[in-house]
């Protein structure tokens, strides 16, 4: 069968069972947008090519297949580049197509030429430059093989426009082959063998789980692990969901704002079992100071996590969901074993105690006065006690994201949406839409603040366009507020350029005329008709402008390049007791 | 392993493909791992090149190095050689100021260091010398005095010394299958 490189395209993802894609068409694109007409995939028209991105990574957070969006060259493309970032960074599988100038062309300069390759080289697993009509469906299939395997993450397509337009004959390769790409994923047996046996001898463990549990799709064998030995457990902001809220053992979220049990378990263990997870910054504090009698088992399927910040005791290069299974297998036969010998197993009694004093002690608090200002906490509390338990919340990055990530009871896998590692402001608006997108049955409720709103908000046109009815909650402090807390903790209270106003724009006005049903909300008594009456409306997209306290803080907080040790906590807690 | 070593020598065989090298040089600039030397070069098997990088130790963990390097897709094997293990060579065209009186004092030290001249000028002659690098820094020293008009060096290439191939080579990774 012949056909032209951009029917093969087309093809080629239908073959990939691509159900939708996130794109806006341009010249050197055109030939592909023509066959898209006749196929079964549903095109969804974003009005920024950065919405494309992170509606693709939205809907791969929320789903676990990957997210899929096609640009035109040049401005197209580095409009791309930042979800590129954010998706490489949280190893999130997306497939970016762009359209390239005419082969001839390439290097002349020409109109809305740029070298994407060469661009998004650092920012991508790996990419692709078509030279011939012919390869298109191999380099599709290895495109969806890279993405989706090993450590996920972003890859890209550089088609350029008269290969769309050449002649190929139609084939679909049968696998890949590709002798440089081979990950590892199962752990090594001896390797296992001496976790299992620093598992057994530990008396003050703490798995410290990551985004990777998701990514592995390894959250039911997490439980399985954690039931058998008890060993409490951390989620790190990627990994929020992994494990239920609600269970006894999650001490919930550690790091920079990370909960006082959670940072500090953590600083007392014997033993870390990292699970894809990857010693970041934000939760480590300064590497010298961190878990300093802590083991480590360090268990992630990129080997060059390993040892990178912090040298494990034991290494296990592999997949989570399988390590996990083998390691669940190992310290059953290790039970068995002290069974039969009649030793007993070190109790964790004293272990369980300590964290549940601390857990009563340092809880996260803050303080809403009946006619005080409205406390952005208290909106997150109110939205996470009126929506379903499998919600799925997105959100921007800053104060507003610390305490959606701190507040939520994240009780499944799947539902927690954000950006970790690059810190993208703005990603919340696309993202929702994309997981909406991908879970149409589910509600979606994003959580932005003022400032990233104002970065994407214009994606709202999409959602409206096309019906996609998520719900926005607006933090509106009327501040860049993760930057004016550092510069009042940290620049002796000096705000520099981090004022934006409550109500320019007005946010109900923006809301309506992007086809939003838009809702002010002022104080407390307001802030539950506001969720019941967004919770009501399916047909199109809510936006809730929550007008809050711009003094509140994030906290706990352990300062930047600081130990773990020098944990701050929340003023309230001075008179959370008399209460 | 010598502890105070100050490069390593990677090897490393890669698919011979479109900005391979880019990749390659991308990583080690964005890790922050400074490059002594490069040379890239076809091998036996025209799908593969060979690249050989002499990396600055201080700015480069070697088994960081390795894992990165492998994460690349077109890097199929990567093999980091302790120079006791390894047979490494160096090419250097040298052009040295000569005029009439010290001509002979030059084309003695060339045949001392092996090296060869590959053009005579009026003021001036071209010398071309191969070894391994302390060699190269060794000529490059005794020329000095007589005034250096231009040099330049290939960059070090290197491969596994043949009787320790089997077993005393040094951590030669491959990819885990």
């Amino acid at each position: 069968m012949r056909l032209t490189g951009a029917q093969a395209l087309i093809k080629s993802l239908e073959h990939e069972a691509v159900e939708v894609m996130f794109g806006l068409p341009g010249g050197a694109i055109l030939p592909v947008y023509d066959p898209l007409i006749d196929s079964s995939i549903r095109h969804i028209l974003v009005r920024h090519e950065q919405g494309a991105g992170h509606m693709a990574e939205g809907y791969a957070h929320a789903t676990g297949r990957p997210g899929v969006a096609m640009v035109t060259s040049g401005p197209a493309a580095t409009n791309i580049v930042t979800p590129l970032c954010d998706a490489y960074m949280d190893s999130i599988p997306i497939v970016v197509i762009t359209g390239q100038v005419p082969y001839a062309n390439i290097g002349t300069d020409a109109f809305q030429e740029c070298d994407t390759v060469g661009i998004t080289m650092p920012v991508t697993k790996h990419n692709w430059l078509v030279t011939d009509a012919q390869d298109i469906p191999r380099i599709v299939r290895e495109a969806f093989h890279v993405a989706t395997t090993g450590r996920p993450g972003p890859v890209l397509v550089d088609l350029p426009k008269d290969i769309a337009n050449q002649q190929m004959d139609w084939y679909w390769p049968d696998g890949v082959d590709m002798p440089g790409y081979k990950p590892t994923t199962k752990g090594h047996p001896k390797q296992i063998k001496d976790a299992a046996r620093l598992m057994s001898e530990s008396r003050r463990p703490v798995i410290y789980a990551g985004g990777g549990i998701l990514k592995a799709r390894a959250a039911e064998a997490l439980r399985e692990l954690v039931e058998l030995t008890g060993f409490p457990v951390v989620t790190t902001l990627m990994a929020r969901g992994a494990f239920p809220d609600d269970h006894e053992l999650c001490l919930g979220m550690p790091g920079m704002h990370g909960n006082y049990t959670a940072v500090t378990s953590m600083q007392q263990a014997d033993l870390l079992i990292a699970l894809g997870s990857r010693f970041d910054d934000r939760v480590t504090g300064k590497v010298d100071g961190f878990a300093p009698e802590a083991k480590i088992i360090h268990v992630d399927i990129d080997p060059a996590e390993l040892g990178k910040v912090r040298q494990p005791d034991v290494p296990i290069v592999g997949d989570c969901r399988q390590v996990i299974e083998e390691m669940v297998k190992a310290v059953s036969a290790n039970k068995a074993k002290h069974a039969e010998d009649g030793a007993s197993w070190p109790s964790l009694d004293e272990w369980h105690t300590r964290l549940r004093e601390w857990q009563r002690d340092f809880p996260l608090v803050y303080d809403q006065q009946p006619d005080g200002p409205l406390k952005p906490q208290f909106c997150i509390d109110q939205l996470r006690d009126h929506t379903p338990d499998d919600t799925i919340v997105v959100s921007g990055v800053g104060q507003h994201q610390m305490w959606t990530s701190q507040r939520w009871k994240f009780n499944h896998p799947y539902t927690w949406v954000n950006s970790g590692g690059l810190g993208t402001m703005g990603f919340a608006v696309p993202a929702a839409i994309g997981a909406k997108v991908g879970m149409p049955e589910r509600t979606v409720w994003a959580v932005d603040g003022d400032g990233c709103f104002q970065m994407t908000a214009q994606e709202l046109v999409t959602a409206s366009s096309e019906r996609i009815p998520v719900k926005i909650a607006i933090l509106n402090n009327a501040y860049l507020g993760m930057v004016r807390q550092w510069q009042e903790l940290f620049y002796e209270e000096r705000y520099s350029e981090v004022y934006l106003s409550p109500d320019l724009p007005d946010y109900v006005m923006w809301a309506e005329a992007m086809g939003c049903v838009g809702i002010r909300v002022d104080s407390p008594e307001e802030v539950e008709p506001a969720i019941e009456k967004a919770n009501s409306i399916d047909d199109r997209p809510v936006v809730i402008d929550f007008r809050t306290d711009y003094r509140e803080k994030v906290y706990p907080m352990v300062p930047a390049g600081k130990s773990n040790d020098e944990i701050i906590l929340d003023p309230a807690h001075d008179t959370y007791g008399e209460r | 392993m010598n502890s105070d070593i100050q490069h390593h020598i990677y090897s490393i065989l890669v698919e011979n493909k479109f900005g391979v090298l880019s990749r390659v040089a991308g990583l080690f600039a964005r890790r922050g791992f400074n490059i002594v030397s490069l040379a890239v070069s076809p091998t036996e098997d025209e799908r593969f090149s060979r690249m050989t990088i002499v990396v600055d130790a201080a700015s480069a963990p070697l088994e960081q190095v390795t894992k990165q390097l492998y994460k690349l897709i077109p890097v199929i094997k990567v093999m980091e050689m302790h120079p006791d293990d390894a047979v490494e060579r160096e090419l250097m065209l040298v052009t040295v100021k000569a005029a009439s009186d010290a001509r002979s004092q030059i084309t003695e030290l060339a045949s001392i260091f092996e090296a060869r001249i590959e053009d005579v000028g009026f003021e001036s002659i071209t010398i071309q010398v191969a070894g391994r690098p302390d060699k190269l820094d060794a000529m490059t020293d005794l020329l000095t005095p007589f005034g250096i008009v231009e040099l330049q060096r290939t960059g070090l290439i290197a491969l596994p010394k043949l009787a320790r191939r089997m077993g005393r080579l040094r951590s030669v990774k491959t990819r885990p299958a």
